[in-house]
């Protein structure tokens, strides 16, 4: 039988899945809804992003979901018709998220100056 | 007659129009359960660009204030909502509890996970609004 990274990627997928589907809305719900009507100040929001659980959290809710739209876009867009870049597509699906993950550790886990 | 030339085989393959899942309303759900890991993505990438600047509270409250980004995740929050209830509806099918001889209601699963998201959010939500 022919080796396969599909495991590793579908674990990712599910994780992510997992994680977007229990995390996400509420976090948009404070960044899109909450922030812009005052409940609570960008200020606020940026103190609370400078604790270290928080910045785990967000690294978390960035990683994760990346790889489960890498996982699910690489065969909806095949389904869609994309069928000559069937090749390229996890290349590049799993890269960005791959590119995000790397991003998202360099500006959040240590404690660094970021921009 | 003899044939020596082999046929040459070549493989069916069914023509599919690029608008299939516009034909049937399952289609056409799965479809936008599958794309609503689009608008996944474009939110972690905003969450991603507002972690980097975490450093600079004018450009961190920009982000926060761009109407353009306000409006778009607002689009992204009932994509995101459908991605949730997929999920979590297809819970059961991946976990399959028995208790004895009995199956645990499939409905009982489901719910367990709507009651976690439900408690999840409202903690999160505690956290962060003081």
């Amino acid at each position: 039988m022919a080796r396969s990274n599909e495991p590793i990627f579908w674990s990712l997928f599910s994780a992510g899945g997992v994680v977007a589907a229990f995390f996400l809305p509420i976090t948009i719900v404070i960044t899109g809804i909450l922030v812009p009507a005052g409940w609570l100040s960008a200020e606020q929001l940026r103190e609370l992003v400078s604790h270290p659980l928080t910045r785990l959290y967000l690294f978390v809710l960035i990683s994760l979901p990346m790889f489960h739209w890498a996982h699910r876009f690489r065969y909806a867009a095949v389904d869609l018709g994309f069928k000559k870049h069937a090749n390229l597509l996890p290349v590049a699906c799993y890269g960005t998220a791959a590119l995000a993950t790397v991003v998202a550790a360099w500006f959040l886990l240590p404690q660094s100056t970021a921009i | 007659m003899s044939n020596d030339t082999p046929t040459k085989s070549k493989e069916y393959i069914r023509p599919m129009p690029p608008n299939w899942w516009l034909t049937k309303r399952t289609y056409l759900l799965f479809m936008i359960r599958e794309l609503t890991s689009v608008f996944v993505a474009a939110y972690a990438v905003y969450l991603l660009v507002l972690a980097m600047r975490r450093n600079d509270p004018e450009a961190f409250a920009a982000l926060l204030s761009n109407p353009l980004l306000i409006a778009l995740q607002v689009i992204c929050l009932p994509m995101v909502v459908f991605h949730t209830i997929t999920w979590l509806n297809l819970t059961p099918k991946v976990l399959v509890v028995w208790r004895g001889e009995d199956r645990v209601n499939p409905l009982l699963i489901a719910g367990a996970h709507y009651v976690a998201w439900a408690i999840i959010s409202i903690v999160i939500l505690s956290i962060s609004c003081p």
